[in-house]
């Protein structure tokens, strides 16, 4: 560059002319986006509205009463765990509502990825907050974000119990929920769940129709019985809810490791069905109406 | 990429291969016409001794061309490259790969986020996907064989931008949206220029890795189509292939495989390795959408703003060797 050819970058404040142009930046900022669907799938719009339209399920029909909530962290992360039930689980949204009702924070359910596949379902589902049931996922959630997230040990097996086997805990496949738990060094919050068992029990299980339509377990239930089959997959039966919080567990290991102790996360995971199952028989002891708690 | 890496002095020889003549006027980039696997390669890399190779030329749309031919360019070019880059005393010291995020596919199955070490969650169905699977393979057996050579792999998210083409820029250029009813994935994208400041990033820094590159957040391919101004066309939730296979036969949109699978369920990549790197992002997701769109208007109204460029090899030689030239430093 010849000396006197003075090059002026314009943009650069201070420079010999100090108009700042609005540059390509300033009419970037505007932000492009129309909904409130955020980087999970999730939105708030339809998150309040599936709020209120639940909220007199949860108080009127099922009347859900809750113990030891003050074991629920108020802050940072945690992984709630609880026993699953009914041909179509309505424990997961009377917990993930009650706990966002009751302490004013979200909670994430995670669940079989079954539902991703599913069309329509599995956009509403993700859009009120559901998240597919994957390591990665949860560890967002919880080590980096710091959130609640619920998940069902038992997984497809719990819901798909008849009503002979109510309240008998299956295996909590291969203690997963532990590792994760101590991968994203938060505490297990164990929650037992009584009444979700008697909103939808399975009397029959067709295996031969499970297969055909490629879902895990095909249920006739008390419900299409006495509403028909198509009312009877929507109405539940109305079921009083009591819900107990037991201790939180937290494992003595350091976060982020490759890898856990296998035997260790088996041990884990197998005290913590036991003492879920425990409180579940201790429930029941004293629950003296299915209806009324 | 050339015309960036021209405006950084402290790169002496700029050399480009394609099989076709540039659209863009360069100063001082060589350019070599080469066939479809790049067999000059080993040649050129010996008589040029250039140090770095950024590998750009991986074919990530399977609409532009046969199966075969994608095969040609992806797996046995980069086994050319890679030759080239490895023989006995060669020059070479880094390559650069731009590779696709299609290698994580897209399925139920997937994380909300991918990062570089999750794998894909379903082997691969698709031509494109299989070939970069084996692309990255190679890449990957070459990094250990060669530990003196800086080898960075970029993924990167659906590119959109001013000037390139894909599928998903021709729908919604052409103000048509297809959807699987049921519907409503989370895409992520990545603005053009961003691709080209991350390339040029990650060669000008030596970053060695795996690294995926898109822009920050996802956004529901509703809101893509409503931000672009294009109708959603909805294609059946069962049975999408058979319906798909018609409407690509006709020419009336391009649906390949990998593309009826991401209307589906979506992807999303981890971005955050190269920002740690110290890679920053000019475009989120939406903002990568919203500039696309406001390109698309202004080429529906006045046309291709762009002057017109021919490449004229007589003018080039002229402009590149003759003593007639001042050259100025930058």
């Amino acid at each position: 560059m010849a000396a006197g050819n003075r090059v002026v970058d314009v943009r650069r404040p201070g420079a010999l002319i100090p108009l700042p142009l609005p540059s390509a930046e300033d009419r970037r900022l505007r932000d492009p986006r129309r909904s409130d669907v955020d980087e999970w799938g999730r939105s708030e719009h339809m998150r309040s509205l599936a709020r209120t339209l639940y909220g007199p399920l949860y108080r009127n029909w099922f009347r859900a009463e809750w113990e030891g909530l003050e074991n629920i962290p108020r802050e940072g992360g945690a992984l709630l765990v609880a026993n699953h039930a009914a041909a179509i689980p309505s424990d997961a949204p009377v917990i993930m509502h009650g706990i966002e009702e009751e302490l004013g924070r979200p909670v994430y359910g995670l669940a079989d990825y079954i539902f991703k596949a599913m069309p329509v379902v599995g956009t509403l589902w993700s859009r009120v907050g559901g998240v597919p049931a994957h390591p990665e996922n949860a560890y967002r959630l919880l080590r980096e974000q710091g959130e609640l997230v619920l998940v069902f040990p038992e997984g497809s097996k719990g819901p798909g119990k008849t009503y002979a086997e109510r309240y008998r805990l299956s295996r909590f496949g291969r203690g997963g929920f532990v590792e994760i738990a101590m991968r994203a060094g938060v505490p297990v919050v164990p929650i037992a769940v009584v009444g979700a068992e008697e909103s939808m029990p399975i009397l029959l299980k067709s295996n031969a129709l499970a297969k055909l339509m490629n879902i895990p377990y095909f249920p006739i239930t008390a419900n299409m019985l006495l509403f028909g089959p198509l009312l009877g997959t929507l109405v539940y039966l109305p079921a009083k809810f009591k819900l107990r919080v037991l201790d939180p567990v937290l494992f003595d290991v350091p976060p982020n490791q490759e890898r856990y102790s296998k035997s260790r996360i088996m041990d884990e995971a197998e005290s913590i069905r036991v003492s879920l199952q425990e409180t579940l028989y201790e429930m029941l002891r004293t629950r003296r109406s299915v209806w009324f708690g | 990429m050339a015309q960036a890496l021209e405006r950084d002095p402290d790169i002496d020889i700029i050399v480009g291969l394609d099989t076709t003549e540039p659209t863009i006027p360069l100063e001082r980039t060589e350019y070599v016409r080469a066939d479809q696997s790049y067999s000059i390669l080993a040649r050129i890399v010996k008589a040029t001794q250039v140090d770095t190779i950024v590998h750009t030329f991986l074919v990530v749309d399977s609409t532009r061309m046969s199966g075969r031919s994608l095969h040609e360019i992806n797996v046995i070019g980069t086994m050319n490259l890679l030759a080239a880059a490895s023989a006995a005393d060669t020059s070479v010291r880094q390559l650069v790969v731009k590779s696709s995020s299609l290698v994580y596919g897209s399925s139920y199955l997937d994380p909300v986020w991918f990062r570089e070490e999750v794998g894909r969650s379903r082997p691969p169905r698709t031509r494109v996907e299989r070939s970069l699977l084996e692309v990255e393979g190679y890449l990957r057996d070459f990094a250990d064989d060669n530990p003196h050579v800086v080898v960075t792999l970029l993924r990167f998210a659906n590119v959109l931008g001013t000037d390139i083409v894909t599928p998903i820029s021709t729908w919604l250029d052409r103000g048509l949206a297809p959807a699987i009813l049921g519907f409503d994935p989370l895409l992520q994208f990545v603005e053009e220029d961003d691709v080209v400041r991350a390339l040029e990033f990650v060669a000008t820094n030596q970053v060695p890795g795996t690294y995926n590159v898109a822009g920050d957040g996802r956004l529901p391919w509703s809101e893509v189509a409503a931000i672009s101004g294009a109708r959603t066309v909805p294609l059946p939730p069962v049975l999408t292939g058979l319906v798909a296979g018609p409407i690509n036969r006709f020419g009336i949109l391009d649906l390949p495989p990998e593309v009826l699978d991401l209307l589906r369920y979506g992807r999303g990549v981890d971005n955050r390795r190269l920002k740690e790197a110290g890679f920053d992002y000019r475009y989120t997701s939406a903002g990568a959408v919203e500039n696309f769109a406001r390109a698309s208007r202004l080429r529906h109204t006045v046309g291709d703003s762009r002057p017109g460029y021919r490449y004229e090899r007589d003018v080039e030689a002229f402009f590149r060797h003759s003593p007639a030239v001042t050259r100025t430093p930058q």
